[in-house]
C-alpha cells in the first residue's frame, strides 16, 4: 500500500473513532503536542495510560470483591480512572467512569459491579482501536510519509 | 523583586531578578516560567509536562505533594508558580495550597476532574488563583503567567500598604519586605534551615500566639514573645506575620460567610444587633442606607418616618441622611415585626455597630414622621429593640407584618442590616447580615464580619440608599423582611424607590430573583436576606466589597449578584419592606417616601418574596418614584460619601473579592 493511501485509511479510521465516540477531542490535542521533538508522544502517553488503568481496574476488581466494600477507595479510584482516561480522549471509558461513580455513591454494590464490568470492556475496546490506530503510524512513518494532522469538523 | 526599601536586597532569586524583571525581561516572558506540577496520575502529568513545555515554560514534574513541598523548600525562589491536582494520596491538594501559601506565598493552580461548585469554592477559599477543569488543554496553560504577575504586582502593594500600618515595625519595614520578597534573606521565617516538621510546628505556635492575642493586637513584638522559640527574631516573626494577614485576609475575603473573618467589626456589630429586634437591625439598616440627605431626610421624617431612627439608638451615620427612611419605612409595617425583632437582634446590633449616627434631632423628627405613619411603628425588640428606634416606632397595624416582618427577621435578620443601612447599612447590613447569618446560621457572625469589612458597601452611595430605608425596613429584620414578602403583605405602592434612584433597581431585581426560587441558586436559604455566606461567600464579599456608590446605584444589586447578597438586597429590600407596609398605612407616608426613597421596597418585597426571603422582593419592582429618585440621586450627589463614614476594618473595596 502507498503511503498516500495509507494516510487516507489512517484518516477515515480516525474519523469512525471519534464518529463512535471513542475518542473526543483531547485525543487530538495530545496529536498536536506530538512534532519532531517528540515524535511518539502520544503512543507514550497511551502507554502509560494503559499501565496506570491496568493496575486501578485491578484494584478495583479486587476492592469490590470483598465483603466490605470500601465505596470511598473504589470511588477515589474511579475518580483517577476518570481524569486519565478524559486527559487521553478515551470518551467512552470515561463516561462509563462517571456512571461508575455515581453508583458508588449510591453504595450500590451489584450496579458497581456491572459498571467495573462496563469499565473493563470499554477499556478493552478502546485498546484494541488504539493499538490498530498506531499500526496504521507506524506503516506510514516506515513508508516514509507522516502522520496527517486530524481536525474534527463534525 | 527589589523591594524599593533596597533593604531587603530583594534578591532572593533569580525568579526575582527573572520577574521583577519581568519588565525587562518582557520578551522572552513568559517563557522560561518555572512551573512546578503535581498531580498522582502518570498519564495527566506526562500531559501537563509536554503541554507546559510547549509553552516554553520550564517544567518541573512530581506525583507527590511532600516531594513538591521539600521542592519548593529547599529551593525557595526556584519557582514561579504551582500546578496541583486536588485528589491526591499522600496529602489532600488544599492543604499543600495552604503550606505553599504560607510558607512560600507563590501561586497556585488547582486542578482537578471535579468541576463542583463546591470544590471549585474551596480552591478559592484556600487561595487558590485559579481552578482547572479536567482534561486541561494548552490554551489554559498559555495564561497561567498572569497569574505570577499579578501576585507580584499586588505583593508589592500589600507591602507597601501593611508595612506602613505595622505597628512598630515601621522602622522594620524594609527589612520586613525584604523578608518577605527573599528568601535567602537571613531574617525571614522559611529562610531559616529548618526542617519541615519544625517549620510546621513554629507555624502552629505562631498561629497560636496570634490567635491569643488577636488579629488585630498581634505585634511581631509580642508574638515573639509568646512564642518563646529562642533564635526566632522579631524579624523572622514580622515577615511570617505579615504573610499569614495575607493569607487571612484572602481567606475571609472569600468565605467571610464562613465565619473565617474575626473581624473586630463583626463583633461589634453583632453585638450591637444582637439586642435589637430585627426590626430594629432594619431600621438602622435603612436608615443608614437611607443615605438621604439631609432634605431628604427632612422629608421622610415629615412624611413621619421618623420613628425608630431616634430610639434604636442605632448610630447609623448615614442615618442622618437617608437612614432615617429606611428606618422609617420599616417602621411602619414593622409594628409586628417588632415581636419578632428580638429574634433578629443580631443584625440590630450591627447596625449599632455602624457609624451611622442619627442625630437626635432626626432621630426625633424621624419619630415623628413615623408616628404620623402610624401603626407602623415598630416596636423593635421591646426587650432590646434599643437598636431600632425606628423599629420600635412601627405601628402595630402591620401586625401581621410585623409578624412577617419578624419571621423574616429572623432569619434574616443578618441580612437586612447589609441591604438597608446602604451607607451604613453596608456595614450594619453585613453585620447584620450578618448578624443575621449568625443568628440564623449560628455562626456565620463571622461571615458578617467580612460583610461588615466589606462595609465599603456601606460606603454605597446611601445616598441612594435612602430609597431603601423607605421600603426596605424590612431589611433590617431580615426575618421579618423575609416574612413580610412571603406575606405579600407590602402594598405594591411602596415600590422601591430605589429602583427610581438607579441604582438598586438592578439589585432588587436581582434579589427579587433571589428570592424566588431562583435564589436557591445562590444558595440562599432565606431568599435574599441572609447572606449565604457559606454558600456565597464569595458573592457577599463580592458585594460587600463593591463600591457603595455602585452599591447604591446598583441597589443592591450588586449585593442581590450574589446569592448571598440577599442580605444586601435583603437590606435594601427590608429598606422598603416597610414601604410595603407602609402602604396600607400611609399610601400618602409611603408615597412621599418613596419619593425620597425607591419607595417601591416594600412592595418589591411583599410580593417578591415567594418564600419569604422578603429581601428580594424589596427591590426594584416599584420604582416608581422616578422623581423621587433622581431627587435623592442629587441630593446624594451632593452629600459626602457616606465611606468615610464607615470605619472599616481596613477591608476596602478594593480588597473585597467579588
Amino acid at each position: 500500500m502507498e503511503v498516500g493511501q495509507m494516510q487516507r485509511q489512517w484518516v477515515d479510521y480516525m474519523r469512525s473513532l471519534f464518529m463512535e465516540g471513542f475518542l473526543d477531542d483531547q485525543f487530538l490535542q495530545l496529536q498536536q503536542l506530538q512534532d519532531e521533538s517528540n515524535p511518539d508522544f502520544v503512543v507514550e502517553v497511551v502507554s502509560l495510560f494503559y499501565e496506570d488503568s491496568e493496575k486501578l481496574l485491578n484494584d478495583l476488581t479486587k476492592t469490590l470483591d470483598t465483603k466490605g466494600t470500601d465505596f470511598k477507595r473504589v470511588d477515589a479510584h474511579v475518580h483517577q480512572l476518570k481524569g486519565s482516561s478524559s486527559s487521553i480522549g478515551a470518551q467512552r471509558v470515561k463516561n462509563a467512569c462517571i456512571a461508575f461513580r455515581n453508583f458508588c455513591e449510591e453504595h450500590n454494590i451489584e450496579e458497581c459491579l456491572r459498571c467495573l464490568q462496563q469499565v473493563k470492556q470499554e477499556y478493552c475496546f478502546l485498546k484494541n482501536k488504539l493499538e490498530t490506530l498506531f499500526r496504521l503510524e507506524q506503516q506510514i512513518v516506515a513508508a516514509g510519509g507522516s502522520i496527517p494532522m486530524m481536525e474534527l469538523s463534525f | 523583586m527589589n523591594l524599593t526599601n533596597g533593604k531587603g536586597s530583594m534578591s532572593t532569586a533569580s525568579s526575582n531578578a527573572a520577574w521583577k524583571a519581568g519588565d525587562v525581561v518582557s520578551d522572552q516572558f513568559p517563557a522560561g516560567l518555572r512551573v512546578l506540577v503535581v498531580d498522582d496520575d502518570p498519564t495527566c502529568l506526562m500531559i501537563l509536562e509536554r503541554m507546559l513545555r510547549a509553552c516554553h515554560y520550564e517544567v518541573t514534574k512530581c506525583n507527590r505533594a511532600e516531594i513538591a513541598l521539600s521542592l519548593l523548600r529547599e529551593n525557595r525562589n526556584g519557582f514561579d508558580i504551582v500546578i496541583s491536582d486536588v485528589h491526591m494520596p499522600d496529602m489532600d491538594g488544599f492543604k499543600l495550597l495552604e503550606h505553599i501559601g504560607l510558607e512560600m506565598d507563590l501561586p497556585v493552580i488547582m486542578m482537578s476532574a471535579d468541576d463542583g461548585k463546591n470544590v471549585v469554592m474551596k480552591g478559592v477559599t484556600h487561595g487558590a488563583c485559579d481552578y482547572l477543569i479536567k482534561p486541561v488543554r494548552i490554551e489554559a496553560l498559555k495564561n497561567i503567567w498572569q497569574h505570577v504577575v499579578r501576585k507580584r504586582k499586588n505583593e508589592w502593594k500589600d507591602l507597601e500598604q501593611s508595612g506602613s500600618v505595622e505597628e512598630g515595625d515601621l522602622q522594620q519595614k524594609p527589612s520586613e519586605d525584604a523578608d518577605y520578597s527573599s528568601s535567602a534573606n537571613e531574617g525571614s521565617w522559611r529562610s531559616s534551615k529548618k526542617r519541615k516538621d519544625e517549620e510546621e510546628e513554629l507555624h502552629q505556635q505562631f498561629v497560636a500566639a496570634v490567635n491569643q492575642l488577636g488579629i488585630d493586637k498581634a505585634v511581631p513584638k509580642k508574638i515573639l514573645e509568646l512564642m518563646n522559640v529562642p533564635g526566632l527574631t522579631r524579624e523572622n516573626v514580622a515577615s511570617h506575620l505579615q504573610k499569614y494577614r495575607l493569607y487571612l485576609r484572602r481567606l475571609s475575603g472569600v468565605s467571610q460567610h464562613q465565619g473565617n473573618l474575626n473581624n473586630s467589626f463583626i463583633s461589634q456589630h453583632e453585638a450591637a444587633f444582637g439586642p435589637i429586634s430585627s426590626l430594629n437591625g432594619l431600621d438602622l439598616q435603612a436608615l443608614a442606607a437611607s443615605q438621604l440627605p439631609a432634605q431628604s431626610l427632612a422629608t421622610l421624617q415629615a412624611a413621619g418616618f421618623g420613628r425608630s431612627t431616634a430610639k434604636s439608638g442605632i448610630s447609623m451615620p448615614l442615618v442622618d441622611q437617608g437612614n432615617l427612611f429606611s428606618f422609617q419605612n420599616p417602621k411602619l409595617r414593622f409594628g409586628e415585626v417588632q415581636h419578632q425583632n428580638a429574634s433578629n437582634s443580631k443584625p440590630m446590633s450591627l447596625l449599632h455597630g455602624i457609624p451611622t449616627s442619627m442625630e437626635p434631632k432626626q432621630l426625633a423628627n424621624l419619630h415623628h414622621s413615623a408616628q404620623s405613619l402610624g401603626s407602623l411603628n415598630m416596636r423593635v425588640n421591646d426587650p432590646g429593640a434599643q437598636s431600632n428606634p425606628l423599629l420600635m416606632q412601627m405601628a402595630p397595624s402591620p401586625q401581621s407584618r410585623g409578624q412577617m416582618i419578624n419571621e423574616n427577621i429572623g432569619s434574616h435578620v443578618s441580612r437586612l442590616p447589609s441591604s438597608m443601612a446602604h451607607p451604613i447599612i453596608p456595614n450594619g447590613i453585613s453585620s447584620s447580615v450578618l448578624g443575621r447569618n449568625v443568628i440564623a446560621d449560628g455562626g456565620r457572625g463571622a461571615a458578617y464580619n467580612s460583610v461588615s469589612q466589606n462595609s465599603s458597601m456601606v460606603n454605597f452611595p446611601m445616598n441612594q440608599t435612602t430609597e431603601f430605608p423607605v421600603s426596605s425596613f424590612p431589611v433590617g429584620s431580615t426575618p421579618g423582611i423575609s416574612s413580610l414578602t412571603a406575606k405579600g403583605a407590602f402594598p405594591e405602592d411602596v415600590s422601591l424607590e430605589i429602583k427610581g434612584s438607579g441604582g438598586f433597581v438592578p439589585s432588587y431585581d436581582i434579589f427579587n430573583e433571589l428570592n424566588q426560587p431562583k435564589t436557591h441558586d445562590w444558595g440562599l436559604p432565606n431568599a435574599g436576606l441572609t447572606f449565604d455566606a457559606s454558600q456565597h461567600a464569595n458573592p457577599l464579599q463580592g458585594n460587600i466589597g463593591i463600591p457603595s456608590s455602585v452599591l447604591l446605584n446598583q441597589g443592591f444589586s450588586s449585593s442581590q449578584q450574589s446569592g448571598h447578597h440577599s442580605g444586601a438586597s435583603s437590606v435594601g429590600n427590608t429598606m422598603f419592606a416597610p414601604g410595603e407596609l407602609m402602604d396600607q398605612r400611609n399610601a400618602q407616608h409611603i408615597n412621599h417616601l418613596n419619593t425620597l426613597l425607591l419607595g417601591n421596597s416594600p412592595r418589591v418585597k411583599a410580593e417578591r418574596i415567594p418564600d419569604a426571603s422578603s429581601q428580594a422582593t424589596f427591590f426594584p419592582e416599584h420604582y416608581g418614584q422616578e422623581d423621587l429618585m433622581s431627587e435623592l440621586l442629587r441630593q446624594q450627589e451632593g452629600i459626602a460619601p457616606a465611606e468615610n463614614e464607615f470605619d472599616f476594618d481596613g477591608y476596602s473595596t478594593d480588597n473585597i473579592p467579588v
